[in-house]
């Protein structure tokens, strides 16, 4: 370690300042050796888009749930001990009610700024989940999951599960009618298991519903396991980012092997700390002028009542649908009913979905047979069955949603509730292929067009008569960004079609599983408009050439006259036109 | 008028043209939308109440509740239903009825309150059957809010919803929102039962209760919210609707503002 301290090496050259931070600078390193480890970091680039902060929202949003959290701690109970409310609260007043739902209430209104804290931590909880969902959106149709980013994507995965547990946990703690009610249908879910279903929720919750148990269980999974994992799987998930550094989007003198940007002292750190403040600033702006879970309209849980328009957070909000739109199916087996009408939508289809999820890319990439490294990003458009695959997810999920609010739909726009529950019901399975097609249909339409844009130019819309009559537009070549970025397209052939039996008369024993990698191969890359080779691409250089060759004498004829005005010895009045071109233009004009 | 035919080919105007037209069409039909047909007012005030209110009901209620109230495939019997059935019915717009559909919708009453009471008279005076509320019926002052409340969660808001928002029912049907009710209002709905509401007589529901109920939904009528922004105390949906559109909107403009590189 170095003894000798830049700052007091020339005294006379440092300010005051600079002196007295250096001097601290050098009594922290020479304790933690921090210098070096600073020296090597803060100089670390990361590019530049809006689309990587999505996560940013993510990480600041929770630190807000945290904070607040930590501050509700100090005045929830979580205890089912029933008891009188006794606060301000009027039309509550005298009711018999869980301490839970007392010191719910307590914190809304009898706390200094509890309403305030309650409402941020949870605008803030929804804030959290959502960029979740739109941080993955950016991951996904960019391909920022291909190697070697898979085990981070993984991660994500298990933080948006991990994000889905902590809101519901702490959507069921207040014990309010509206959580209650979720609480029984989560019980339902576990019930519908078979065989272990009613044995796990009398386990979870100590006996029969409700119970007296339940969220003094929940708040310790709600407090202390969910954020401790949260806070873990975050921690690798960015030091995995800092390893693997960010990837980027295609651009001039960008390529797998370098990252384009800024460092991170001082343009980072001035733009994600600003981006921390705004993020606090808007949570806590929302949640003193909007209301979120009016508890008190609620009242207190009792399982002999629901509510209309019971509903869940947004990020339950698909899952309710899927229950609600299925039909009543239940099969009797051996003395056990299995609800097929509970097990299909809230076990196993969100099973497959997350499953789905998080193996997409090896999926992928086994598809592909690419085992390249990746730090450039796909262009959701050069990737059009991924695009497609991940609209027509998007558009399953949110037909889900949809019927998860279909009972508020149906009163707010005059529908039947029925007539959702069909039009549900049937689109679920038309409308995703369709989106699915449309998606790759307009990704192709704009791969085609980039090709032209490299083999054509871009049309200037200057139309230009030949002398012979005809008419031409001038094309010219498109900027050397948008170049950069077109030529990024790395094309990938399709898998050939395995032998069965070789030369040789041997049979091929992975005829099965190489066929169907060479069919989903096809279906990935098959349609793929291919990037015109340099060769094209000089060729339409020439083209473009030709064009302005054509167009040149027009040129040559307006800077001409403008010099023949200037050297000329023409008397030039004030107002007069100096070239051709303005002359023109004048005459339009009157 | 040179300003203006300098600026005619700008894209905004098509969208200024647009909006223009709109408004005026839109503001021509809701001004010719309003004037209702005449209503029957000049009933000569020499007729007994009973005998203006068989007239009135032979103009707007007849072709569907037939010449003797005796109902008819369009519509029910209303001998038996009682006063307090015609003014609810009557005074919340939903009879007559503006057009046929899976039930009726609450609008602005077609009869004034003079020719409302006389319908109720006549109706009643068919057969006997639920009268309207007396003003200390609905003098809800005394009641427990408090215990209003329980009551209204135990019977009230599995169709109107927590907050008395209302709530949807099976094939387009749906329980209303309460927000507009009048207490007498409440009273009759409560003893009538109108439409798929069950009728909650005084052995289920004893009229201290029914006073307790009204009191609440007063509560819930003129409550502040004291978090803010209600967002119609719709609960997730809306607060979903709000996160994904004004708080993520502003916070991903917030995110393309900073992410633009400096220049």
């Amino acid at each position: 370690m170095s003894t000798t301290n830049p700052a007091a090496a020339s005294p006379a050259a440092a300010s005051p300042i600079e002196a007295a931070g250096g001097g601290v600078a050098t009594y922290v390193d020479q304790r933690v050796g921090s210098n070096k480890f600073l020296g090597r970091n803060l100089g670390k680039v990361f590019p530049d888009h809006w689309s990587f902060m999505l996560g940013e929202i993510a990480l600041y949003s929770f630190l807000v749930v945290l904070l607040s959290g930590v501050y509700l701690t100090l005045f929830f109970k979580p205890s089912m001990v029933e008891v009188i409310y006794n606060g301000s609260y009027v039309p509550l007043k005298g009711i018999e009610m869980s301490e839970a739902y007392a010191s719910t209430l307590d914190i809304s209104f009898d706390v200094r700024g509890g309403l305030l804290i309650r409402q941020m931590h949870h605008w803030a909880a929804l804030i959290f989940v959502a960029a979740i969902a739109v941080h993955m959106f950016r991951v996904f149709f960019t391909g920022a999951f291909r190697k070697p980013r898979e085990f981070n994507w993984i991660l994500g995965v298990g933080l948006a599960t991990l994000a889905l547990a902590a809101g519901f946990s702490g959507y069921s703690l207040p014990d309010d009618l509206l959580s209650g009610t979720g609480l029984q249908i989560a019980r339902g879910i576990v019930q519908s298991i078979p065989i272990v279903g009613t044995w796990g929720a009398f386990l979870l919750f100590g006996g029969e519903f409700p119970g007296t148990d339940f969220i003094s269980r929940l708040y310790g999974i709600h407090i202390l396991l969910v954020p401790g994992l949260i806070l873990a799987l975050v921690t690798v998930h960015l030091m995995l980012v800092w390893t693997q550094k960010h990837t980027q989007f295609p651009g001039p003198g960008r390529t797998n092997n370098n990252v384009v940007g800024y460092p991170l002292m001082p343009v980072y750190m001035a733009k994600a700390g600003g981006f921390f403040f705004i993020v606090f600033g808007i949570c806590t702006l929302i949640a003193g002028l909007v209301t979120i879970n009016p508890i008190w309209l609620f009242g207190p849980y009792t399982p002999d009542q629901v509510s209309a328009g019971s509903q869940p957070d947004w990020y339950i909000g698909w899952l309710d649908g899927a229950l609600r739109i299925m039909p009543n199916l239940e099969s009797y087996l051996f003395g056990y009913t299995i609800s097929w009408n509970i097990l299909i939508p809230a076990v196993i289809m969100p099973g497959i979905v997350f499953t789905a999820l998080a193996l997409y890319p090896f999926l992928e990439a086994w598809v592909t047979g690419d085992k390249r490294e990746h730090h450039l990003l796909d262009r959701p458009r050069n990737t059009p069955t991924r695009t497609g695959i991940g609209v027509m997810a998007i558009t399953f999920y949110g037909l889900l949603w949809i019927g998860g609010g279909n009972d508020i739909i149906a009163t707010s726009f005059n529908l039947t509730i029925n007539s959702i529950t069909w039009f549900l019901r049937i689109t679920i399975f038309v409308l995703p292929p369709i989106a699915f097609v449309v998606t790759k249909r307009i990704c192709l339409a704009l791969q085609r067009r980039d090709r032209d844009k490299l083999l054509h130019g871009y049309e200037t819309g200057r139309v230009l008569r030949l002398p012979h009559g005809e008419f031409i537009e001038v094309h010219e070549t498109i900027n050397y960004k948008e170049m950069a970025v077109i030529t990024s397209k790395s094309d990938i052939a399709p898998l050939p079609a395995p032998v069965k039996v070789d030369a040789d008369g041997v049979a091929n024993r992975k005829y099965r599983i190489q066929s169907l990698r060479a069919k989903l191969s096809n279906f990935f890359y098959a349609d793929n408009i291919t990037k015109p080779t340099t060769a094209e691409i000089e060729a339409a250089q020439h083209h473009i050439d030709h064009d302005a060759a054509l167009e040149a004498p027009l040129h040559a004829y307006e800077d001409a006259d403008e010099i023949r005005n200037a050297h000329g010895g023409v008397l030039h009045h004030p107002g007069m036109a100096n070239t051709n071109a303005e002359q023109l233009a004048g005459r339009t004009d009157h | 008028m040179k300003f203006l035919a300098a600026r005619r080919r700008q894209p905004v105007v098509a969208l200024a043209m647009l909006l223009f037209a709109l408004v005026t069409v839109g503001g021509l039909y809701a001004a010719a939308a309003t004037v209702r047909p005449a209503e029957a007012a000049g009933a000569a005030s020499s007729e007994t109440q009973v005998e203006m209110g068989k007239q009135l009901y032979l103009e707007g209620c007849s072709s569907c509740h037939s010449l003797q109230a005796q109902g008819s495939a369009n519509g029910p019997t209303l001998i038996g239903v009682g006063a307090a059935a015609v003014d609810f019915q009557v005074s919340t717009g939903r009879m007559p009825l503006a057009a046929p559909g899976v039930q009726s919708v609450a609008g602005p009453p077609q009869f004034n309150e003079e020719q409302t009471a006389a319908l109720a008279a006549y109706v009643a005076s068919l057969a006997p059957g639920p009268a309207i509320p007396s003003a200390e019926q609905v003098d809800f002052a005394s009641a427990d809010v408090a215990e209003g409340g329980v009551l209204f969660r135990v019977n009230c808001q599995q169709c109107h919803q927590a907050a008395g928002q209302g709530g949807a029912l099976t094939q387009g049907k749906y329980a209303p929102s309460l927000m507009g009710a009048t207490p007498t209002q409440m009273y009759e709905a409560m003893i009538t039962g109108p439409e798929s509401m069950p009728v909650f007589s005084d052995a289920t529901l004893p009229e201290e209760d029914k006073k307790a109920i009204m009191a609440y939904v007063d509560y819930l009528q003129n409550a502040s919210d004291p978090g803010g922004l209600s967002l119609g105390r719709l609960g997730p949906v809306t607060e979903g609707l709000f996160l994904w559109t004004a708080v993520f909107g502003a916070l991903i403009a917030v995110a393309v503002w900073i992410g633009i590189k400096a220049r």
